[in-house]
């Protein structure tokens, strides 16, 4: 069987979820093998994951550049490894670096390069969801083997074995003139709470939340359902809740079994980024408001006073 | 003096529905408003930003149809000092490949760019790729998906700014390839002054031939991927819509409840 170059997204090691969600989706197109850049001793971390999501074999290209380089490392590697292997397609996560490394990969390989695939055929067609949800196409490379950017929270991960049998490969040297050098990381604090693309179900407030301290209503319902929460652009850009929770087609876009829109008007670039949700629900006071045109339920009312009661229901519920 | 190229789209108004051209499957472009992405607005911002702290050049690149040119006036009304539009009907339903080869040829035209400053995705296409691409070409560094950028004599910091990576803060020499993000800037309206004198500003309008390309590499049957099927999603209606009584979130559990949604 031909195998599939899946490059591992991590945080030092400690693989993230949509990597195991690339492998579940390569295993539909050949033998997966998880490709590890980073630090020396990242691979080691990252086996045991690989493993239990069906890597057959694990590349570890670790150095020092890997880490303290941008983008630049990975490409080499993976073109290198593609060089090496004539694998039948490549997957990466569609996060912004690793849609950045894929496009630069599929220049190098000159194959056809797939954006943001939300499913993944075993003839390395892929469907994208485009437009905000509006349209579904089918696409497919039509020169080599594809480079595919899999959009995070698309594919249901399936555990399966995997040998994950190790060999390290070298990070070709970086080009200082050609490559951006990383001096500092902060990466995003977690928290408790579900990641947005991963939760079942997101709990979002706009603007008529009215303030930052006031966005304790819409993270108390959250955690009531144990629910991730979501913000409009306009609250985002008021400074009521950080960029990295915002929702729609400059954010991200989810596809939780359940939506619930508080204070949001419902424009047509916040609807790019939840129309796909299962189930809608929205309050607002405005009955005109457009998010009513998309949602299944709708409250036309105080959200302070609507949210509040709903998780007292919600807790009672749970006993 | 920064010589800066900024590279700006025309897509469709994001306001309006947005269609695929039901034969060929591409953008379709009647079907609604085009507009100056905004996303390029900053770019174009933080161009001018740029050049008015030292001094420089800024130079709008669109590659788009005839009509790309109400964008480039956009641009240029902002501030920027020259265009360059690469139209050619060969181009139609190119891919993210051949979009970048051609900007990169283009880019070519200018001399002793020290700067490429483009948006992080564009509205319509998203792919997020094309900035990445012209660093691949181009043989430069890139610092992308910015939301500060400072550039001291030859040397270029960046704070990159992701929902997935949060902040990474980057160094490279110019030349360097520079993308950003919405949280970056205000970009600045035109004013009535800048409006008149964008109708005097140079732009020139190139073809594929002119950038020394063959149209056996761009357009879409010259893609390196296609298109094979393509279908609107039935769109979403309304449920139902309850005035709320003082028991609207009672209400909704209730709702939820019968959906086995808690
Ligand atoms: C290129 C581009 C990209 C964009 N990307 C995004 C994006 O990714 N995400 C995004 O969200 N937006 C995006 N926008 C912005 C979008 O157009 C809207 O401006 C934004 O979504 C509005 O946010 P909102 O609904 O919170 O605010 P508003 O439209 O101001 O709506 C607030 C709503 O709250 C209601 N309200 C007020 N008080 C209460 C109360 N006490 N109880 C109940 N309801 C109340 C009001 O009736 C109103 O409907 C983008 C715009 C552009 C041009
Ligand atoms: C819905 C949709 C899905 C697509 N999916 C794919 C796919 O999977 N694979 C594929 O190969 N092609 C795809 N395409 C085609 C691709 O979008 C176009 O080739 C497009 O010209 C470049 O990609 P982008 O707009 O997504 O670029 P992005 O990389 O998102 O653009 C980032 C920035 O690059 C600059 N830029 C981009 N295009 C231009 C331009 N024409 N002129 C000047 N500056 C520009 C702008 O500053 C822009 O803000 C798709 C197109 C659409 C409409």
């Amino acid at each position: 069987m031909a195998e599939v170059l899946v490059l591992v997204d991590h945080v030092d090691g400690e693989v993230k979820k949509v990597t195991t969600e690339l492998l579940t989706a390569a295993r539909a197109l050949g033998e997966p093998s998880a490709v590890v850049v980073g630090a020396p001793g990242t691979a080691g971390k990252a086996k045991e994951t690989l493993a239990s999501f069906g890597a057959a074999k694990v590349y570890a290209a670790e150095s020092d550049d890997a880490a303290s380089y941008h983008v630049a490392p990975k490409v080499e590697v993976l073109a290198a490894l593609a060089e090496k292997t004539s694998p039948a397609a490549v997957l990466v996560a569609a996060t912004p670096e690793g849609k950045e490394v894929s496009a630069r990969l599929a220049l190098r390989t000159g194959s056809g390069l797939l954006v943001d695939a939300v499913g993944v055929e075993s003839d390395g067609t892929v469907e994208q969801s485009i437009f905000g949800g509006g349209f579904t196409v089918k696409s497919k490379s039509t020169k080599g083997a594809p480079v595919i950017s899999v959009r995070p929270g698309s594919v249901d991960a399936e555990q399966a074995q995997g040998a994950a049998a190790e060999e390290s490969v070298d990070v070709p040297a970086v080009d200082a003139a050609k490559a951006a050098k990383v001096t500092g990381v902060e990466p995003v604090v977690g928290g408790d709470r579900p990641e947005l693309t991963e939760a079942s179900v997101v709990v979002s407030g706009g603007r008529g939340v009215g303030s930052a301290e006031q966005f304790s209503v819409i993270e108390g319902l959250a955690d009531a359902m144990g629910a991730a929460v979501g913000a409009s652009r306009a609250a985002v850009d008021s400074g009521y809740y950080p960029a990295q929770f915002q929702v729609g087609q400059t954010g991200k876009t989810v596809s939780p079994q359940l939506y619930i829109a508080l204070g949001i008007s419902g424009a047509i670039q916040h609807r790019a980024g939840m129309q796909t949700s299962k189930t809608i629900v929205a309050v607002n006071k405005d009955p005109e408001a457009p998010i009513f045109e998309i949602a299944d339920y709708g409250i036309v009312g105080d959200l302070f006073q609507v949210a509040p009661q709903l998780q007292e229901e919600v807790a009672k519920r749970k006993g | 003096m920064t010589n800066i190229v900024v590279l700006v789209k025309q897509v469709p108004d994001t306001y309006s529905e947005r269609k695929l051209a039901e034969t060929d499957h591409t953008l379709d472009r009647e079907s609604a408003d085009a507009v100056l992405d905004e996303i390029n607005e900053r770019a174009v911002e933080e161009a001018l930003k740029i050049k008015e702290a030292g001094e420089g050049e800024v130079t709008v690149l669109c590659v788009g149809p005839d009509r790309a040119t109400d964008a480039i006036r956009k641009a240029l009304s902002m501030g920027a000092d020259k265009a360059i539009h690469v139209s050619d009907e060969a181009l139609h339903g190119s891919d993210i490949l051949a979009t970048a080869k051609v900007i990169a040829a283009a880019i070519g035209k200018v001399e002793g760019v020290d700067l490429v400053i483009a948006g992080n995705e564009s509205s319509d296409g998203g792919a997020g790729a094309v900035p990445a691409l012209l660093a691949e070409l181009l043989g430069m560094p890139q610092l992308t998906y910015a939301h500060h950028v400072s550039v001291e004599g030859s040397a270029i910091k960046v704070d990159r700014e992701t929902a997935d990576e949060g902040i990474t803060h980057l160094e490279a020499n110019l030349p360097a390839v520079v993308s950003v993000t919405e949280k970056i800037n205000e970009p600045r309206y035109p004013s009535f002054k800048g409006i008149m004198a964008a109708k005097k500003k140079p732009v020139e309008t190139l073809t594929v031939a002119d950038l020394g390309l063959d149209a056996g590499e761009v357009g879409l049957d010259n893609a390196w991927s296609t298109v094979s099927e393509a279908a609107p999603k039935p769109p979403r209606t309304a449920g139902e819509k309850v005035e709320d009584d003082g028991d609207g979130g009672t209400k909704i559990a209730e709702y939820l409840v019968g959906q086995k949604l808690i």
